[in-house]
């Protein structure tokens, strides 16, 4: 499939710090391309200079199959954003802050009307379109630039941390929303997170530290390159488990708070032989596939968010252990 | 054509919010007034008897020059606004030359500043003044050129400022002395030397000129216009060009 970006060596300078440090990666049409970042990694200022608001210190970024710093233009007529922080205009009406869009983008007259009242039912802001955004809460305020970003029908849509702020529900909605673009609407979607969850529904992922694309790849992809599965066994008697485990599968499980555990490709293929391997001695299974917080502890040595931490620190600390091994 | 149609809707954005805020045209148009009366009536007891022109009539054009001002720098700085609350971004990603993006709101502010002009305009008769249709007709066309000038001026100024705390500083460090250098509450040619070329660096300065070259009968001596009304104009035009390119340049020029 064509890429619809493509970077090369990207950097971006802001005096001595450097913001965006040599980045390279492809975007292919009608995905979703997550980019995802603790505070700070670069991913706004990579989002700027794709958008052609500010210009890269070296290398190059293509959108469209046009260059960013040399024809900005062409680049911005088939692009949509939403940005980091609101840019609504907040005394104007939902509907009139949808039209002005659309002049400057030059819809048709015509079309204006509906392709706004659309987009606002889309979104589930039709019955306020005619009250001022101000009046408007926060979530609202995303879900209306979503609906600006997609009114010209771009063929790619940027979108710096769009659930930012929003509730679960209107999360879940706007993400309903956003996983369709592609397929339904032909659209490619550039986003940047830092919720895993939504990192994990992206087609491809950069994972961003420190202005450099530490990995890159499908989520599947880079979780498996943790190493796959972890299967944890309660058994009547780990140490006998424990030996016909090695005998049968050739690994060997180690121990840990009354519980066996031993590294798994993929646990739902591997754990029927496991408990074949152990006739009347297994109690309970369960098994634990990496994370992409996983992999981000794995490349950069710290969590992405330390209160993204969940489920029992024993557990966590186990796999720290295994991940650390790899 | 997206072009014009990005023009039109900054200018109409102008407009909507400039009559839903009731309170900033009452303001806009009470302030050349009170100028007009409350100075104007109190200097014409000590400047009229001495030059034979009552202070008001002399005061009128610089007064409607005063409304341009404020009104058409108002206007342009409202960029500064939208660059504090991000909706400048939304203009400067879009598919639009930057030329025309300055075209469209020192339009708003010829529009916002035109009304004004009308308004102020019509109070001629309550002065004591005498015009012809046609120098009304005339009055209102120049203003409307002359705040197309210092709109586009205001927006050369913008550019240079991100937030709205140096609105205290453009107010008393450009706003005023423009003001007071343009003639309006007293001819250029009474200031001494270096302000003498301060206010002929003023744009402001012609506009106001071009007002009394306008209304001012033959005959109006000392008080009467400084410079011939084709040097005005040439001066309006020439400098609104200037600020256009200026302005477009530096919306261009990137961080
Ligand atoms: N205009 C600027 N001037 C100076 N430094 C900047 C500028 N913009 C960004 N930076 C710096 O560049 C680095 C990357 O910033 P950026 O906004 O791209 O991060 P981010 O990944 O978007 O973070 P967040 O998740 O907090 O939005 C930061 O260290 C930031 O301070
Ligand atoms: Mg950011």
């Amino acid at each position: 499939m064509p890429a619809v970006i493509s970077v090369e060596a990207l950097t971006r300078k802001f005096g001595q710090l450097t913001a965006v440090d040599g980045i390279s990666f492809q975007v292919e049409e009608k995905t979703i391309f997550g980019f995802l970042g603790p505070n700070g990694a670069g991913k706004t200022t990579t989002i700027s200079i794709l958008c052609t608001l500010i210009n890269p210190t070296s290398g190059r970024a293509i959108v469209n199959g046009h260059d960013c710093k040399k024809e900005p233009r062409l680049v911005r007529s088939s692009i949509g954003i939403v940005f980091q922080d609101s840019t609504l205009d907040k005394d104007l009406t939902a509907y009139e802050n949808l039209v002005f869009h659309a002049y400057i983008y030059g819809v048709k007259k015509q079309e204006i009307r509906k392709r706004a009242e659309d987009a606002l039912r889309f979104m589930g802001l039709f019955e306020r379109k005619d009250d001022l955004v101000k009046r408007f809460s926060g979530g609202m305020k995303r879900r209306l630039e979503v609906a600006r970003g997609l009114i010209h029908r771009p063929r790619v849509l940027f979108m710096d941390e769009p659930t930012l702020g929003l509730d679960p529900q209107s999360r879940a909605h706007l993400w309903e929303a956003i996983s369709g673009l592609p397929k339904e609407h032909g659209v490619t979607v550039f986003m940047t997170t830092h919720y895993m969850d939504e990192a994990e529904v992206c087609d491809r992922l950069a994972i961003i530290d420190g202005g450099r694309i530490i990995a890159q790849g499908s989520p599947g992809e880079l979780k498996r390159s943790l190493g796959g599965d972890i299967i944890f066994l309660k058994t009547a008697d780990n140490k006998k488990a424990a030996l016909k485990i090695k005998e049968a599968l050739g690994i060997t499980p180690g121990e840990k708070e009354g519980e066996l555990f031993l590294a798994s490709g993929r646990a739902e293929e591997q754990i029927p032989a496991v408990i074949r391997a152990l006739p009347d001695l297994v109690l309970s299974v369960r098994f634990q596939r990496p994370t992409l917080n996983d992999v981000f502890l794995k490349f950069t040595g710290r969590e992405i968010r330390q209160q993204d931490v969940q489920g029992p620190d024993s557990l966590k600390e186990d796999l720290r252990a295994y991940v650390r091994r790899h | 054509m997206t072009d014009l149609n990005a023009i039109y809707v900054i200018v109409m954005r102008e407009l909507k919010k400039f009559v839903r805020e009731k309170s900033r045209l009452v303001s806009s148009i009470a302030r050349p007034l009170i100028w007009l009366f409350l100075v104007g009536a109190g200097m014409s007891r000590l400047v009229g008897p001495r030059t034979g022109m009552p202070y008001t009539r002399f005061i009128f054009p610089g007064i409607l020059g005063m409304t341009i001002l404020f009104s058409s720098i108002f206007s342009s700085i409202s960029i500064i606004w939208d660059k504090e609350f991000g909706f400048l971004k939304e203009i400067l990603v879009a598919p639009v030359r930057r030329s025309s993006i300055v075209i469209g709101k020192s339009l708003s502010g010829t529009a916002v500043s035109s009304i004004q002009v009308f308004i102020v305009l019509m109070m001629f008769p309550v002065i004591g003044e005498r015009l012809s249709f046609f120098q009304v007709a005339l009055t209102l066309l120049v203003g409307m050129l002359v705040s197309f000038s210092i709109s586009s001026f205001g927006i050369v100024i913008a550019t240079f400022y991100e937030n709205y705390e140096s609105f205290s500083v453009i107010m008393n460090f450009i706003i005023m002395p423009m003001f007071f250098l343009s003639g309006a509450m007293y001819p250029v040619k009474l200031l001494p030397g270096a302000l003498k070329w301060a206010s002929r660096l003023n744009p402001l300065t012609y506009g106001v000129d071009a007002l009394k070259n306008i209304m001012f009968h033959a005959g109006a001596g000392a008080m009467g216009p400084d410079f011939s009304f084709t040097l005005d104009m040439l001066v309006i035009l020439l400098s609104s060009a200037a600020f256009v390119l200026l302005a477009s340049v530096f919306f261009e020029r990137k961080q």
